[in-house]
């Protein structure tokens, strides 16, 4: 087994509630609440849940581009949390991020060499030179043309526009990306050549992805190893055949569930659950899921269950799973 | 067989902008029959939602126009409707949904307010009775606390409610047709199972015959009786649901449904199908999806294909398949 490129313990992001005159505090959204993982040098790490439950937070977190309230963030043993911003700059060199939305995500009034030469600039390769050769490699590593880079973002489709997020995220030879939804938007033709860039890439640049998705059924393409989130924290976390084989905790298997499947000749013993996923800002007390969990105790509702080891490195936070 | 509810024959509805006419639906022939469940599948841009729009004559004009070609709902003839005649159709007969529930429900009224109205535009009822109707609708769509729901805002709705307040108010009067244009895209996977639960037994209980857009083919596999697939602005293929997942004829279904990953099996790689849809013009040539193909022929350069019947109700609109298309002929 590699080390781990990245260690998160006990991350936390709370936005506060402010209300009335004097902007008082009120409460806070508990958009992450102290989860906990690693991610190992080469691999592709999974982050799964439904909207709300906190997995783009965790994404942006860890790159610090909102500050974590509390917890540790390692990056290669160094402890990033703690950084000033500028160590913190330097630092995103090796953490890049490739965003949902290929529409806002790149500035309309640059062209695509702008888009892709400004990293460079930031990071100090003054060489104009130098940032030539590297753009030109990188348009056509993923896939598009030097004829391309005179354009503007709007002169793209969405597959062509994601292909220019990723080449940005490339420039500096980054060996972490969060890719935060980056299929999301596309089409079905378009997105599978976009993952198949993905692990292409991979391959070539031996990168390390953390895949934040809903799509369970891409998560179980591109993944080795995945995190399934409710409600700002970690549920379950396993290797990908374990998790979509045996899940364990009652929301994964609601969530596996209820994926449908492109084939009419699955007949899926579906469970579906009821109700809404609660507001975090007023997340149930003891198990988050407890109030929509068929299998709910009276445990569930007064003690928080740990993320435990279930065996072979699967883990779940799930009374069901904690005695035994 | 019975005579289908719904039939578009030869629709065309184009749109006039600065760029020229754009042919949106390009000569769509689809039908749909009583208490069935059709899947119009496809990529963005494909003409799918246009087509649904054009069923009730929702779509914006200018730019948009029905330039030829008719739509029979129960054998009368929608596109020659005048206005009038056309609000008896919309909501009493044929009902519609759409992808984003909050931009199709009025936000300055009370969810009661707006199906009260729905219903009171189509049946004669007092508004006492109309309330109790409403109210008697949102339990049916598996509203929880529907006596106080009736009189929230939508913003203080969640999405998936929002979506069940938006069939509550779609069902009301009974119609024979619903069409519904992406239903659960905006939705998480367990809301999704659940609003397609609550379709599936409306379609069921009631014989509604619901005419699903979807670009989803996961949801497609599970809904639909029958599927047509569309590419830009054009039925490429149509059958049944079995037809079109286990024996697609047309290149463009076959790698469309190999490029979806599967949660039942593991491949190292995904298909996919090169290049990106065609931009629409008035002057296009041959088949629309020759240049993304991967067994085009020089005369798929020339000339478009016909849709043609391959084998019973599973038709296919590819030269591959010329050979019957010249005995058809």
């Amino acid at each position: 087994m590699s080390e781990p490129l990245l260690e998160v313990e006990h991350l936390k992001k709370y936005f506060p509630i402010r209300k009335g005159l004097w902007n008082k505090t009120v409460g806070h959204v508990k958009a992450v609440d102290d989860i906990s993982f690693s991610v190992r040098r080469g691999e592709t790490f999974g982050l799964v849940g439904e909207s709300g439950c906190g997995k783009s937070t965790t994404g942006r977190s860890i790159l610090r581009l909102i500050e974590p309230s509390g917890g540790k963030v390692r990056f290669e043993g160094r402890e990033i949390t703690e950084l000033s911003s500028e160590e913190m700059r330097k630092q995103r060199r090796d953490m890049q991020i490739v965003f949902q939305d290929p529409f806002s995500s790149l500035d309309p009034r640059h062209s695509v060499q702008r888009i892709l030469e400004e990293p460079l600039i930031v990071h100090g390769i003054s060489n104009r030179k130098e940032r030539q050769q590297r753009i030109a490699k990188l348009i056509e590593v993923v896939g598009l043309t030097p004829t391309h880079l005179h354009r503007y973002p709007h002169q793209f489709s969405g597959g062509q526009r994601q292909r220019i997020g990723i080449a940005r995220a490339l420039a500096l030879q980054p060996k972490l990306i969060v890719a935060d939804e980056p299929v999301s938007a596309l089409d079905v033709s378009i997105q599978s050549q976009v993952i198949n860039l993905l692990q292409d890439l991979q391959a070539e640049f031996k990168l390390t992805y953390i895949f934040i998705a809903h799509d369970l059924s891409v998560v179980k393409h591109i993944c080795d190893r995945v995190a399934v989130m409710y409600l700002g924290r970690i549920v379950e976390i396993a290797d990908k055949q374990l998790l979509y084989d045996t899940p364990q905790h009652p929301y994964t298997q609601a969530l596996l569930s209820a994926v449908p499947e492109p084939d009419p000749d699955v007949k899926k013993e579906r469970i579906i659950l009821q109700g809404e996923v609660p507001s975090p800002a007023n997340a149930p007390v003891g198990c988050a899921f407890h109030t929509r969990c068929p299998k709910a105790m009276k445990i569930c509702s007064e003690v928080r269950p740990q993320l435990l080891d279930t065996g072979g490195g699967h883990l779940t936070a799930c009374h069901l799973y904690a005695t035994s | 067989m019975d005579k289908p509810i719904l039939e578009i024959k030869d629709l065309r509805t184009h749109f006039f902008t600065e760029r020229g006419e754009i042919p949106a639906v390009d000569g769509v022939d689809l039908h749909v029959n009583p208490g069935e469940v059709l899947g119009v599948v496809g990529e963005s841009g494909c003409g799918k939602s246009v087509t649904s729009l054009s069923v009730l004559k929702l779509v914006p004009s200018p730019p948009g126009k029905i330039v030829s070609g008719s739509i029979l709902f129960q054998g009368q003839d929608i596109t020659a409707m005048n206005e009038r005649e056309m609000c008896k159709i919309r909501g009493n007969c044929i009902s519609m949904i759409f992808q984003e529930p909050m931009t199709s429900l009025n936000p300055l009224f009370t969810v009661g307010h707006q199906i009260v109205e729905t219903i009171r535009e189509h049946r004669k009822m007092s508004k006492k009775e109309a309330r109790a109707l409403a109210l008697e609708m949102l339990k049916k769509v598996g509203i929880a606390r529907a006596e106080s729901i009736i009189d929230e805002y939508p913003h203080q709705l969640s999405g998936g409610m929002r979506q069940r307040v938006m069939i509550a108010m779609s069902i009301t009067c009974n119609p024979d047709v619903l069409i519904a244009d992406e239903p659960t895209t905006a939705l998480d996977v367990t809301i999704q199972a659940q609003i397609l639960d609550l379709i599936r037994r409306l379609n069921e209980e009631r014989g509604m015959a619901v005419m699903m857009i979807t670009h989803d083919l996961g949801v497609v596999a599970e809904m639909c009786h029958r599927v047509a697939v569309m590419y830009a602005g054009k039925v490429v293929e149509e059958g049944s649901v079995r037809d079109i997942f286990k024996r697609p004829l047309h290149p463009y279904t076959q790698g469309l449904i190999q490029s979806v990953p599967r949660m039942n099996e593991t491949r190292a790689r995904l298909y996919s199908i090169p290049g990106n849809v065609p931009i629409l013009s008035k002057n296009m040539q041959g088949c629309r999806f020759a240049d993304r193909c991967p067994s085009v022929m020089p005369k798929c350069l020339e000339a478009l294909p016909n849709l043609v019947e391959q084998e019973s109700g599973h038709r296919c609109r590819c030269w591959l398949h010329e050979n019957r298309q010249e005995d058809a002929v």
